[in-house]
């Protein structure tokens, strides 16, 4: 059948099963925005404020749900303001197809209105990019990258397309979904070295990340743990993918993780790495980390395997199967005097912070109790993610979305947006004044939308996270950290047409949560929390998991 | 660990755009490029990249796998120095005059390179070999005026039957 350029990449979207895009029009996808008009029943266009918040709620879609985000946005400006979300998307491994109009074909090169090089600015943040020169070649271009985007490793692909091939005219076929290539499964051979490996240890620790949360590895990695008889920790990326509670997890790594999980990672004898990167927050220093443990690394991309830390057995196939296999051929272990020790570490732990009043905690406490076990958490980034990270008890998959490897501050209005309108479940935004004044325009798109989204804004009148690098590091001058706004968040969301809490302490914030949580749209609570508070543990840059800070009293320590 | 000479061969798709999108990842990556020839191979879809560079076997590991994961590149094989023949090729161009002029003539002779202009103002030669010998052949040449030159970075191909589909080891 003929059709437009523009028909085309609609029907395209829809035979691919897009139903959401997010997005923002201009001169250069006007035409596809016509054609999404005539589509209003198969496709929902969700209009935000600003294009970065409408790639951030692509992502938060892709990462909620695990189907492809699907984000437009027209040239130049439109397709700069991209260029963040797409980077947060890349860095996370998070399926995404951005797709961006541009000058007719005849005026690329001219410095033309509203002309930029975008397959140029996003080369090296994209699995692929497409410019799209000829008609002939965008229904096919539109699947391969839908096809890229979800294979493999995924991540995200940008197509560009001239508004000329907008308005050229083909021949369209629907064809069918083609299922993206299997990864290969595990060599039998990995696996005798790797139960060989199992056999000379007694102190295992399976570190996992988002490669499970993208093949739903969570009950396999527990059946592995069980028989190895081994404790299990995550990077911030891994996340909700193991119940919080589950008897053998210990929680977040890293930076800013659980003490039981870092010192546990530093103290294991082997490491079983699944769907990781040994990132420089989940390890401290590459070089020092835990070099005496022996390491097994498996994940789906080759190039991962001895990126950063050297391993002793590097597999590159699909994680579940080698879990599946590994757990079927490896003996049943007993490590009694490694989950002692692991044991205690757990109790140092709670000592040190768990009994002592303070309010981050106690306020994520309160939520974990009162949110639904399929809400989303969704997380800026600074102190709060981290507090967020440490102490939410996550029940179900797929409910914690977070900036892991970019650290985008402003990520997350979008990408709770995004999460909700995937998945039609509430979603919390737990988030900072900083962080939240980057892109709180958004509140406008929750409003429009009437989105179910409760946003927490830890309040300190201050950029947090570098406030506290400047204490322990910078001998408390506080250069440029202080925020002395006079922004008052109830009547702001109130202005927006959401609703607006303000809370102080446990108690007023119970309170304001049980309403905020029960309110059908948006609604924003403004909790102050102190100026100085800190993440704790804390490991020193360069530093390893042997000197981690723990308690807010060793923090002089590390000065010295 | 011990920085070696690698020889790197990558077929591309014949598109324009690929040859940014395989210099990009070793910027991006912060690996350093030696040497550089792109050029038609003998399919009219692909065209062929060779690459030198200096690194350690690490180094080596991660750039032949990120090139692996980029969508138009075909094949990457590496390519040992000792089972190859390769070729570089130098023009260079030094001052004629009486006194040099004999012995630039002998040089070129003894090098077996060929002289491809020659006015009373300049000689130019032509130079092809690998590489030590190309750096023998401008070493030498510094004893005379050199005006300008250029080399084109190394091209290389496996030694007899095998080629690049063949089986090598990274």
């Amino acid at each position: 059948m003929k059709m437009t350029g523009a028909q085309i990449l609609v029907e395209t979207l829809i035979e691919q099963g897009v139903d959401t895009v997010f997005g923002f029009p201009g001169g250069m996808v006007v035409d596809i925005y016509d054609k999404l008009y005539d589509k209003q029943d198969k496709i929902k266009h969700i209009l935000t404020a600003h294009e970065e918040g409408a790639v951030h709620a692509a992502d938060g879609y892709a990462r909620s749900t695990g189907k492809t985000g699907v984000v437009i946005a027209t040239s130049g400006p439109g397709a700069t303001n991209l260029v963040t979300g797409i980077a947060t998307a890349y860095l996370d491994s998070i399926p995404l197809v951005a797709i961006t109009g541009n000058v007719r074909n005849s005026m690329i090169g001219r410095d033309s209105f509203q002309e930029i090089d975008i397959t140029g600015i996003t080369l090296p943040i994209t699995k692929h990019n497409f410019f799209v020169h000829k008609i002939s070649k965008l229904a096919d271009v539109v699947r391969t990258a839908f096809e890229i985007a979800q294979s493999g490793r995924p991540g995200p692909v940008l197509i560009d397309i001239p508004k000329d091939v907008q308005e050229a005219v083909f021949d369209f076929k629907k064809k069918p979904v083609e299922k993206p290539e299997a990864l290969p499964c595990c060599d039998a051979k990995d696996i005798d070295k790797a139960v060989q490996l199992i056999k000379e240890s007694k102190r295992p620790y399976i570190y996992f990340g988002g490669g499970a949360v993208r093949t739903g590895l969570g009950e396999d990695i527990v059946k592995l743990a069980d028989k190895l008889d081994a404790v299990i920790g995550c990077s911030m990326m891994g996340l909700s993918e193991i119940p919080s509670d589950s008897p053998r997890f210990l929680g977040m790594q890293g930076m800013h993780g659980r003490y039981a999980s870092s010192v546990a990672l530093a103290k294991a004898d082997l490491i079983i790495a699944l769907g990781v990167r040994f990132s420089d927050r989940a390890t401290g220093k590459t070089e020092k980390f835990s070099l005496s443990a022996t390491k097994i690394h498996v994940d789906c991309d080759r190039a991962e395997i001895g990126k950063n830390v050297p391993v002793d057995l590097g597999v590159c196939c699909d994680i579940k199967d080698f879990v599946k296999c590994l757990t079927k051929a490896a003996p049943q272990r007993k490590n009694t005097e490694w989950i002692k020790k692991v044991d205690q570490l757990r109790e140092k732990e709670s000592d040190a912070y768990e009994g002592l009043p303070f309010l981050p905690r106690d306020t994520i406490n309160i939520m974990s109790d009162i949110v639904k076990p399929d809400t989303r958490i969704v997380t800026d980034v600074g102190q709060h993610q981290c507090w967020t990270a440490q102490f939410f008890k996550f029940r179900n998959k797929r409910t914690w979305i977070t900036s892991g490897g970019l650290g985008t501050m402003g990520f997350g209005l979008g990408a709770a947006i995004g999460s909700s309108m995937g998945t039609g479940k509430r979603s919390v935004l737990i988030t900072g004044d900083g962080s939240f004044g980057m892109c709180l325009n958004e509140l406008a798109t929750a409003v429009t939308y009437n989105v179910p989204v409760t946003i927490v804004i830890f309040n300190n009148h201050a950029l947090g996270m570098v406030r506290q690098w400047q204490k322990v590091f910078f001998d408390g001058r506080y250069s440029n950290t202080t925020l002395d706004r006079k922004t008052d968040f109830v009547k702001l969301a109130q202005a927006f047409g959401a609703k607006g809490f303000k809370a102080t302490d446990k108690e007023s914030f119970e309170e304001a949560f049980k309403k905020a949580y029960k309110v059908k749209g948006p609604a924003v609570i403004d909790l102050t929390i102190k100026t100085d508070s800190v993440v704790l543990p804390m490991l020193k840059p360069g530093g390893t998991f042997n000197n981690l800070i723990l308690r807010r009293e060793d923090i002089s320590d590390a000065e010295k | 660990m011990p920085k070696n000479k690698i020889i790197i061969a990558i077929y591309v798709d014949n598109q324009y755009g690929v040859l940014s999108r395989v210099t990009a990842m070793f910027t991006r990556r912060g690996y350093n490029i030696d040497s550089l020839t792109v050029g038609e191979t003998e399919s009219p879809e692909y065209s062929r990249i060779t690459i030198t560079l200096t690194a350690e076997k690490n180094e080596k590991d991660q750039v032949v796998s990120q090139l692996r994961k980029l969508y138009n590149v075909k094949k990457v094989i590496v390519l040992s120095s000792e089972e190859c023949i390769k070729r570089e090729l130098l023009l260079i161009k030094v001052r004629n005059t009486e006194e040099a002029h004999a012995d630039i003539v002998e040089a070129t002779n003894i090098f077996r390179t060929k002289i491809i202009d020659f006015t009373d103002e300049a000689i130019s030669i032509e130079a092809t070999g690998d590489s030590q010998k190309i750096d023998a052949f401008i070493e030498y040449m510094k004893k005379f005026d050199i005006i300008e030159m250029c080399r084109t970075g190394l091209v290389a191909l496996d030694r007899g039957g095998a080629n690049i589909w063949s089986e090598h080891e990274d």
